[in-house]
């Protein structure tokens, strides 16, 4: 097995960590630590912030990737690889994702959506729906297939709430250790809903999206939970596939606009004169392209590029990724001004304030002031745009995918699903699965998001207080 | 005021130059006039002298920014970037790669984008103001916050979900409208129905969230106190006071956007069959048409330009406190 760093996959890796480290020296600023309790104190918050997390470790999870070794090999020579890259979510999936069918299939369907003309054995031409390969190909008969749903599906619930079960166990443990009590008085305070933090919610939160993970993954085995695509492709497969995307382009997006933004933004507010006159064209500039238009115009410069450039990419899942993350470069170099320019405005105003004009009077340096003034006053804007900026851009992946400036047909993505679902829809009898996973896995996520963020702002914004 | 939006115009210039730059970086120096011939020409056995045809015919073949061979100034201006911008400047957006006068087109497929999005605005304008002032009238109730879930949750859903699920359900299962198509005037009007409806419904949730927050910020006034202590009653005071000047932050908000619905939208044009010119920079993008594509954001960033003076001379109209100079 060989590992393969993805240039996205190392993005994202370092954002975790960097975030570990943010995280790490906010801890012990007493204020901002404050400030975080005042935002998870609500229960929408809680909630929102735990499935916020279920996304992202399913898209961590499939940003791990690999190349498994041809089997065979002789020994002592070099080892071949196989093409294909995979990830650990691949692996997680490996029995659902080979479970690949013909064509369209309902939801835990037992045959195809549509009939097929065979013949049968003797001569006669029948126009009948065929029987799945995969899908309950362990039942002894059709009629047996609710029962075995019904079964299947209260064991996977049973073993989802056990487990979920012992880790808030083990939470509650340590909370009962940070907070010197025991664990049953810990236990009792969280029942009752007593905690700081509505801890209560967020185990039930976890173990309902535990058991629903459970359920999909443990019933994704026998049938195709969601049904399957033209070629026979699991829908529930190419859902979670699609989560790394979104979450992605989500995240990495605000890691290239941020620098930017809180760059040009302190220092027009803060060198003014020239300086802040170019950069005011800069934005004002940018901001009166259409957005849609500037983004569809570099991706199709991007997408000739790409084309004269066959040999760059050994792989389709590196082409595919770098498509990717120049979709997020360009998304981030188109998204920058309007936070640049609440920056600016900000940075105006707390350098009129007299601390700063006594740090500048007592011959600080302009950047310790930066560093030790106005950065810790304008984080607050920072943090609300991006969060606000979140669920824009997940939204944005599925509409620019369908204008076809979006990421790779060959990548797996909500946008994608739609757009295929737009001809499937037109069909008769109609194929709703594909459209109906896409929304619901899209809108739960960009719904935790904007739940958020209105807790985010409605906490940090200064105007509310 | 007519020197103030000289002025303002005139600050343009530089705006419009810099737009022209990045389409022109974008379009003419990564991908250069010979890439642009071999891909337009398909073939790979195409000869250098059929580039150079091709590019003679489109006026491609001067250098980009600086021309050595020409005397004085002419260096400068004797390229390709000034030559292209300066035609776009006088609104000439040259021709299509399938050989349409772009100016002639954008002036014919303003009209049905404009009969989809007025309304569209308008209506949208409309409702969510009369919603957001009703969630005032109830504020702090279980109403109010019924009512911002359900926005939270209309702002949660992609705009296509919307649109595909309106045409399966109005056209498919109910066979009310059609599905899409277009004629204009009002023989139109089932055409348009549907996409008008979809497109108030899909910006109800931000509308009614913003303009609410307005409301609520008027309401906390000193004016409001009194015209409470006046005895007035809470629909007089809502509609009476806090409307109007609630308006003023609303309509210099959304003055800016008014030029830009000459655009019309993009995702709705396309899957409506409207003839816009939503649908015409979509199909433009497809075919990778660039001429078009520049055209349309050199179209856009001038609306958007007119949109921002428009924004500045509605101060002075709505609000007497501001004095342009």
């Amino acid at each position: 097995m060989m590992w393969v760093w993805l240039w996205t996959d190392i993005m994202i890796w370092l954002l975790v960590v960097s975030l570990g480290l943010w995280g790490w020296t906010i801890s012990r600023s007493p204020q901002v630590k404050a400030q975080w309790i005042a935002i998870f104190r609500s229960k929408i918050a809680m909630t929102s912030a735990i499935v916020l997390l279920m996304y992202v470790s399913i898209a961590l999870l499939d940003s791990l990737h690999f190349r498994l070794a041809l089997p065979d090999q002789p020994v002592g020579e070099k080892v071949q690889y196989q093409g294909q890259t995979l990830s650990v979510l691949d692996w997680v999936f490996d029995e659902i994702r080979g479970k690949v069918e013909r064509t369209y299939s309902a939801p835990f369907a037992l045959k195809e959506h549509s009939s097929s003309i065979i013949k049968t054995d003797d001569g006669q031409i029948k126009q009948i729906a065929l029987d799945l390969t995969h899908a309950g190909s362990h039942l002894a008969a059709a009629e047996d297939r609710n029962q075995d749903i019904l079964l299947k599906s209260l064991w996977a619930i049973f073993v989802a709430w056990v487990l979920s079960k012992l880790f808030i166990s083990l939470h509650i443990y340590w909370r009962a250790r940070v907070a010197k009590i025991s664990w049953r008085q810990q236990a009792g305070l969280v029942l009752k809903g007593k905690t700081e933090l509505p801890w209560r919610t967020a185990y039930l939160t976890f173990s309902i999206g535990l058991i629903v993970l459970a359920w999909l993954y443990h019933l994704g085995h026998y049938y195709h939970v969601l049904g399957t695509d033209k070629v026979g492709g699991d829908v529930l497969y190419q859902s979670f596939k699609s989560v790394r995307t979104g979450v992605l382009i989500g995240v990495l997006t605000t890691l290239v606009m941020l620098p930017l933004a809180l760059i040009l933004g302190i220092s027009a507010g803060l060198f003014r004169g020239w300086i802040d006159d170019v950069i005011q064209y800069l934005y004002t500039t940018l901001n009166s392209i259409p957005g849609i238009l500037l983004i569809a115009a570099a991706v199709l410069v991007m997408q000739t590029m790409i084309m004269n450039n066959p040999d760059w990419f050994e792989t389709a899942t590196e082409r595919a990724d770098i498509r990717l993350l120049v979709l997020v470069l360009i998304l981030g170099l188109t998204s920058w001004t309007g936070l640049c320019r609440l920056l600016r405005a900000e940075t105006l105003k707390i350098s009129q304030v007299e601390y700063v004009t006594a740090a500048r009077a007592f011959g600080v340096s302009r950047f310790k002031i930066i560093g030790r003034h106005i950065l810790p006053n304008v984080m607050h804007i920072v943090l609300i745009a991006v969060v606000l900026d979140f669920s824009a851009l997940v939204l944005a992946e599925a509409v620019l995918s369908y204008v076809g400036v979006g990421v790779d047909p060959t990548m797996h993505s909500w946008g994608n699903m739609i757009n295929q679902a737009r001809l499937e829809m037109a069909r008769e009898p109609m194929v709703w699965w594909s459209l109906l996973s896409a929304f619901i896995f899209m809108f739960i996520l960009v719904l935790a998001a904007n739940l958020f963020s209105d807790r985010v702002q409605r906490v940090l914004d200064p105007k509310n207080n | 005021m007519m020197a103030y939006i000289a002025r303002r115009l005139f600050y343009a210039i530089p705006i419009l130059i810099g737009v022209n730059l990045i389409t022109f970086v974008l379009f003419f120096m990564v991908n250069s006039p010979d890439d642009m011939a071999r891909a337009q020409l398909g073939a790979k056995q195409t000869t250098p002298a059929m580039i150079e045809t091709w590019k003679a015919e489109r006026g491609y073949d001067k250098p980009l920014f600086f021309n050595n061979e020409a005397p004085g100034l002419v260096k400068f201006s004797d390229t390709l970037f000034v030559e292209e911008s300066l035609k776009l400047f006088v609104f000439d957006f040259g021709r299509s790669d399938s050989g349409r006068d772009i100016g002639a087109d954008i002036l014919e497929r303003m009209w049905p984008s404009l009969q989809i999005a007025l309304p569209t605005f308008a209506i949208g304008l409309i409702t969510t103001i009369t919603l957001a002032l009703l969630i005032v009238l109830f504020r702090g109730t279980a109403l109010d916050t019924s009512a911002m879930v359900i926005a939270v949750m209309i702002m949660s859903i992609s705009g296509l979900f919307y649109i595909i699920a309106g045409q399966v359900l109005f056209s498919k299962i109910l066979n009310w409208v059609p599905i899409s198509g277009y004629e204009p005037g009002w023989a139109g009007v089932k055409f348009v129905i549907l996409p008008v409806l979809i497109g108030v419904f899909a910006g109800l949730g931000a509308g009614t969230r913003w303009y609410r927050s307005i409301f609520l910020e008027e309401i906390n006034r000193d004016y409001v106190r009194t015209a409470r202590a006046k005895g007035l009653s809470e629909i007089k005071v809502l509609f009476k006071h806090v409307l109007p000047n609630g308006m003023l932050p609303i309509l210099t908000g959304v003055v800016v956007v008014i030029p830009s619905l000459f655009m019309g939208s993009l995702i709705m044009e396309s899957f409506f069959g409207i003839p816009g010119l939503g649908s015409y920079t979509i199909d433009a993008i497809n075919a990778q048409d660039f001429a078009i594509v520049k055209a349309m954001v050199f179209f856009g960033a001038v609306l958007y330009i007119i949109g921002l003076i428009l924004t500045d001379i509605s101060y002075t109209i709505f609000d007497p406190r501001v004095r342009l100079s």
